[in-house]
């Protein structure tokens, strides 16, 4: 077979690869552990939403404990969560800062309250519930109600256990878990409580969490454990159930171990998690940045417009000026816009306004790649070589050129994603990603897809009007 | 044929004109503090309303209610119809949650909040510091590139020096831009406008190499020509493409951003118009002829003897 035709299989394949992805309702990959949709993400700039830049409060210079800082991204990722906005994304930002990015929510103070409070670990009562409701508390991730500061207010709000338990059984049937998240559970202790928390191994190998209470701790806790042996206590953080052991034996002296399935990481998350209820560095926000919904929305539609009509002009220049070559060029170019759009859908990419910039210019950069191949070819062809010729030698000449000026836009690309991602600029990340996809595709639609057209089409080209059909 | 480089020297000239003035007026700028550097760098709170209802509070009002307040360093302008941007020093958590509500109360209009941004003074720094980083690191990276990418032809480094001082007067043509920009237009130098500098950056270099790549293959095929001849003919093999890549193709996409795009992106298409013509602009008439120049180490010429170069 030969590279032409492998060549087109290639394309083939991966332009349908690409419509798979792009159409509307694209089903994704629905199978495989992880089912996989495909959507078309915006960010903030377009849809209006907050973004907020938290920074550890500790003295610039200071070492990071970078597990600490892992986890107190969990701990605001869990929280934010909370919050019910779509597709917000909470990312470490180099070893002292966590960007948070909620697009859409329009309560900007709200958000940030949020994400200011300190994180709460409470030890609760799931006696009243029977092995399956834990399970469908577990599984759902939805936050439950507990009475910790609620007794003052107004006691009477709380069930009674007793009551909890009608409820619930009568209700399984119908929604299970309706019941579940608005019934108010009982806070046997707090975080403040916990001495400490490590990861240990058992004589049979298996990893558990070892902890120690405080004095007042351990009085409330083995008062607890010795009434409910074999009931399940849950630990709790910020409403969310991170754990839910059950209670084998009386624990006197506040000292017992979390045993269970453990891996060695899922153990060492808990015991972080236990040790550090409220957050393991303390936070500020240094930067928000609210964008109200109708200036991001004005913004992308005139700029989509704007696009299209340079887009078209583009496309009339191409096939006015370099005609055949034109034609294949823009067809090529299209190809290129599908299969970034796909990549974007897929991965998937963020877009912003900087990122659409980024598309735009790394489109120019295919342009161009086409333009050097097609002067090329005309020059080689005014040389009086014939086309076949012109043809290889054009590909051949204008290679190095495209690849070695496209490698320095990929570094530079790489510079910036550096830098975009370690200061939490989301514009410059934002833009050097879709910028170094561009580049990468550009690559391949110029030196295969045009190629593969270029040579199909010519294959069984018989006029030598070079003139009227490559535009010398 | 074209003789390009043969007044190189009334290029340079060029060049000079359009960049001396603008540094000039950013030197001004610098050492006066009115730089305008966005709240990125600097830190600070950016509040960009509008008022929904017919009242048109003048700035000045605006401004005494930030002050009354407590919020230093306040600036207020008008921007449209009823939109206004209000800048000022990093609010405090409890006055930014309040201070929407106080603006709606105080001129008795719904207020539409269209931006409203706060970056701590600390960060605004690094930002500063590392993106200045950012760049000379970008830029030490492409010369050892390119001089990989050039090791086959004589002086590979000279080619990556040259292509970085053109991108270097590029990059000073943007920021005279801006700094003309910031007095008549109010542009403010921000993380877009960092972005649009190093796609600027990024594609002059991107250019150059294109150019230089011309010259690399001709040195194989032209060994007898003299050098000067040999760079001349490569830009004048170059120039079609060159014009019909810039001009025809990317400059007709940002002009259509500039002209009807977005108010948010009309910023930056404008200054990457202009960066990413320079960067063709220099391939030609800056890049190219330094190359040369240094070829025949014309500054020995400049003083002493009152020859004409070339």
């Amino acid at each position: 077979m030969s590279n032409t035709n492998k060549s087109l299989i290639l394309i083939v394949v991966v332009i349908m690869l690409a419509i798979y992805i792009v159409v509307p309702n694209s089903p994704g990959i629905p199978f495989g552990e992880n089912p996989k949709e495909f959507v078309t993400r915006l960010g903030l700039d377009l849809v209006g939403g907050v973004q907020a830049l938290l920074e550890a409060d500790l003295p610039a210079g200071s070492n990071i404990n970078s597990e600490a800082m892992r986890t107190a991204t969990t701990i605001v990722e869990n929280r934010v969560n909370g919050l019910g906005v779509n597709e917000a994304v909470v990312q470490q930002a180099g070893d002292r800062r966590i960007v948070v990015e909620l697009p859409g929510e329009t309560d900007p103070e709200a958000a940030l309250a949020v994400l200011r409070q300190t994180g709460l670990l409470e030890f609760v009562d799931f006696s009243a519930l029977n092995d399956q409701e834990i399970q469908t508390l577990l599984n759902s991730q939805t936050k439950i109600k507990t009475d910790f500061g609620l007794t003052e207010e107004d006691a009477s709000i709380q069930p009674t256990p007793s009551a909890t338990e009608t409820i619930t059984t009568s209700e399984t049937i119908t929604n299970p878990l309706a019941s579940l998240s608005d019934t108010v559970f009982h806070t046997i202790m707090t975080g403040a409580d916990l001495k400490t928390a490590a990861v240990t191994t058992n004589q049979a190998n298996q990893y558990e969490i070892s902890f120690e209470l405080t004095d007042t701790g351990a009085d409330i806790f083995a008062e607890h454990t010795a009434a409910h042996i074999g009931d399940v206590l849950a630990i709790v953080l910020d409403k969310e159930i991170i754990s839910a052991p059950g209670i084998n034996d009386a624990i006197p002296d506040g000292r017992g171990v979390i045993s269970g399935s453990f891996d060695q990481e899922s153990a060492n998350a808990l015991a972080v998690q236990l040790r550090y209820g409220s957050l393991p560095i303390p936070l500020v926000v240094v930067e928000t940045r609210t964008v109200g919904p109708t200036l991001g929305q004005d913004s992308l539609q005139k700029s989509m417009l704007a696009g299209l009509v340079g887009f078209i002009i583009v496309v009339l220049f191409m096939i006015i000026y370099y005609r055949l070559s034109g034609l294949m060029a823009v067809l090529s170019i299209l190809i290129y816009a599908l299969i970034v759009f796909a990549i974007f859908r897929g991965v998937p990419v963020t877009l912003t306004l900087a990122g659409i910039a980024g598309f735009l210019l790394s489109t120019g950069s295919a342009l161009d790649a086409n333009i050097l191949i097609f002067e090329r070819i005309k020059e080689e062809l005014r040389a009086g070589k014939n086309l076949k010729l012109s043809l290889d030698l054009a590909f051949k000449r204008a290679r190095p050129a495209i690849i070695d000026s496209n490698i320095a836009t990929l570094i530079t690309c790489g510079i910036l994603f550096w830098f975009g991602s370690t200061f939490g600029a989301t514009i410059v990340k934002g833009f050097s990603i879709t910028l170094a996809i561009g580049v990468v595709v550009s690559l391949f639609t110029a030196l295969v897809v045009t190629r593969t057209m270029m040579t199909l089409t010519l294959s069984n080209f018989k006029s030598t009007d070079y003139a009227k059909w490559f535009g010398i | 044929m074209i003789n390009i480089l043969g007044k190189r020297y009334i290029f340079f000239a060029v060049s000079a004109i359009l960049i001396i003035p603008g540094l000039i007026l950013l030197a001004i700028q610098a050492s006066r503090g009115t730089l305008p550097l966005a709240i990125d760098f600097t830190g600070g709170s950016l509040l960009e309303v509008k008022f929904e209802s017919d009242v048109q509070p003048q700035p000045s009002e605006i401004v005494s209610l930030y002050t009354e307040l407590g919020v230093e360093g306040v600036t207020a302008q008008t921007t449209g119809e009823g939109t206004y941007v209000i800048r000022s020093s990093p609010l405090e958590d409890e006055v930014r949650a309040g201070l929407v509500d106080a603006l709606s109360e105080r001129f008795d209009s719904e207020v539409t909040v269209l931006r409203f941004e706060t970056v701590g003074p600390t960060i605004g720094r690094q930002v500063t510091l590392n993106a200045l980083m950012a760049v000379g690191v970008a830029a030490l990276l492409v010369i050892i590139y390119m001089t990989y990418a050039f090791r086959r032809v004589p002086n590979a480094l000279r080619y990556g020096i040259c292509a970085i001082l053109a991108m270097v007067h590029d990059v000073a043509v943007v920021l005279s831009l801006v700094a003309i920009g910031g007095i008549f237009w109010g542009w403010q130098i921000d993380a877009l406008f960092l972005t649009a500098l190093l796609t600027v950056i990024g594609f002059s270099v991107q250019d150059k190499i294109v150019v230089f790549d011309r010259v690399r293959e001709n040195t194989n095929i032209y060994r007898r020509l003299e050098f000067e001849k040999l760079v001349n003919h490569s830009i004048v093999q170059t120039l079609g493409r060159s014009i019909n890549t810039q001009l025809m193709t990317v400059e007709f996409i940002l002009l259509a951003l500039a002209l009807f795009g977005g108010v948010t992106l009309r910023e930056f298409a404008t200054i990457l118009l202009v960066g990413l013509f320079m960067g063709t602009y220099s391939s030609i008439f800056i890049a190219a002829p330094t190359l040369v120049m240094w070829e025949n180490k014309e500054w020995r010429n400049w003083f002493g003897r009152n020859q004409t170069p070339a």
